[in-house]
């Protein structure tokens, strides 16, 4: 456990906590929501919220891609790497997630082979090196992977691969910020943009945020610092009557995004009518599958998948945490039947889910706190 | 997978100009970077390396800083950094 005052420029931090404590206006409750799971990692490995007065509660969105990933979408491709000649090849961070039958690695301990691997340019490799297997590459993650996805199947369809596919998953985080803020189960006052998403997307799309929602938006670096100046900025434009969509990580993140990743996206991928989130529900034009010309690469079409909606476990609230109702610990089953060793629901899973994040190193926070509260 | 990671461009790749050699953490391997085939890229500039794929050009500064928070992470650095070890892109 490392807080802020451990990490370097600990009196820049202190220095920005005391600012926000200034803005924040007695008797006002304000709520921030941090989209992206990597933010979500930070906040409690650092033990940030500490940092904050009692009246600025963040919450913690829905923007970890293993997380949302429905269970029937893991079946499936179980299902696929099952068939004859097929090597599944996936992201590390997917292996744990459960499905209706277990997750990746426990059908492996049966009878599949699915290999992890660290780029889809690998499972490409593999596709080149092995024309005997149909290589399958499971595409997850947000416009921050989308583009790898793109590129890799262009490559694919220049090299007249016949034997790589992808079983795409990839999510967009726009539509679901917007289920968020149309629930009304949560009143949020402004939002911590993700910072790599936004390296693609750029600052614009947040724009209806702030003029639709009347929300302020600041997309937020990943340093601790970087979390509690977004913050700052989030307070200061609420102090001063405003909204609009500012841009803390200027130094990675261009306002327009990056173009060449945006276009090759367009060219490989289109909008899905639905898709099914985990724990959130069907969400309309919130996730993208192969483009037609594309078809020969799709496994959607060139395998038979079950497609089977398989429920969320009754004892599990996923969907109340990624919407940021419940905190991790406010879930039922959180540290005694799901833990990271055995998870239940997919916040559990990804080492940025708010329940990992919150198990390794926020209940410490918590404890702490309590035991000051009591001393 | 979601973690960007600080890379330094020390070599092109023969006949592959999407292709370029990085160092990342003492790891060397090749990445792609036609995703920045607008940004005059240059042997020593740094990048943020997505799943094999430099997605942003950074200054060394910011490399620097990136890595050092990356390193405190602990597991999913090291985690990330295990698979770009086995990656062999091509």
């Amino acid at each position: 456990m490392r807080y802020v005052d451990e990490f370097r420029d600990a009196d820049r931090a202190r220095a920005l906590a005391s600012r926000i404590a200034r803005l924040a206006e007695p008797g006002r409750e304000y709520k921030f929501m941090e989209v992206c799971g990597g933010h979500t990692h930070t906040i409690y490995k650092h033990g940030l919220e500490d940092y904050l007065p009692e009246n600025i509660t963040l919450v913690h969105g829905p923007g970890c891609p293993v997380c949302v990933i429905p269970m029937g979408r893991v079946d499936d491709a179980i299902h696929i790497a099952r068939q004859p000649g097929v090597l599944m090849t996936s992201f590390g961070d997917m292996m744990r997630v459960p499905g209706g039958n277990g997750s990746f690695f426990d059908s492996n301990a049966r009878d599949t082979n699915i290999r992890m691997v660290y780029s889809p340019l690998d499972a490409l490799a593999i596709a080149r090196d092995r024309p005997e297997l149909r290589v399958v590459f499971m595409a997850i993650g947000f416009e921050t992977t989308a583009p790898s996805t793109a590129m890799t199947l262009l490559r694919a369809k220049a090299e007249g691969l016949r034997n790589f596919f992808v079983f795409a998953n990839h999510v967009t985080i726009i539509p679901a910020i917007k289920a968020i803020l149309d629930s009304p189960d949560l009143r949020l006052d402004g939002f911590l943009g993700p910072g790599h998403v936004s390296t693609v997307i750029g600052c614009r799309p947040y724009e209806f945020i702030a003029r639709d929602y009347g929300k302020p938006v600041v997309v937020a670096g990943f340093e601790p610092l970087d979390i509690l100046q977004s913050i700052y900025l989030l307070m200061l434009q609420l102090s001063q009557g405003r909204c609009a969509v500012e841009n803390q990580y200027g130094r990675v993140v261009p306002w327009d995004g990056n173009p060449i990743a945006l276009r090759a996206i367009t060219q490989t991928m289109r909008l899905r009518p639905y898709f099914e989130w985990r724990g959130l529900g069907f969400i309309t034009s919130s996730a993208l599958r192969l483009r037609e010309e594309f078809a020969a690469f799709d496994a959607e079409q060139v395998f038979e998948l079950p497609g089977l909606r398989v429920a969320d476990p009754k004892s599990c609230q996923c969907g109340e945490v990624l919407k940021g109702v419940l905190k991790p610990w406010e879930c039922k089953v959180f540290g005694t039947a799901c833990t990271p060793e055995t998870p239940i629901g997919t916040c559990m899973v990804s080492p940025e889910g708010a329940c990992a994040a919150y198990y390794n190193f926020g209940r410490f926070s918590r404890q702490r706190v309590r035991e000051a509260s009591r001393a | 997978m979601c973690l960007g990671i600080p890379g330094e461009l020390v070599d092109t790749v023969d006949e592959q100009p999407d292709l370029a050699v990085v160092m990342v953490s003492g790891v060397r391997r090749k990445i792609n970077v036609a995703l920045l085939s607008d940004q005059d890229l240059r042997l020593g500039d740094w990048v943020l390396v997505h799943v094999g794929f430099a997605l942003s050009k950074i200054s060394e500064d910011e490399a620097r800083a990136v890595l050092s928070f990356l390193s405190s992470l602990g597991t999913p650095y090291d985690d990330e950094l295990n698979a770009l070890r086995e990656s062999n892109i091509g």
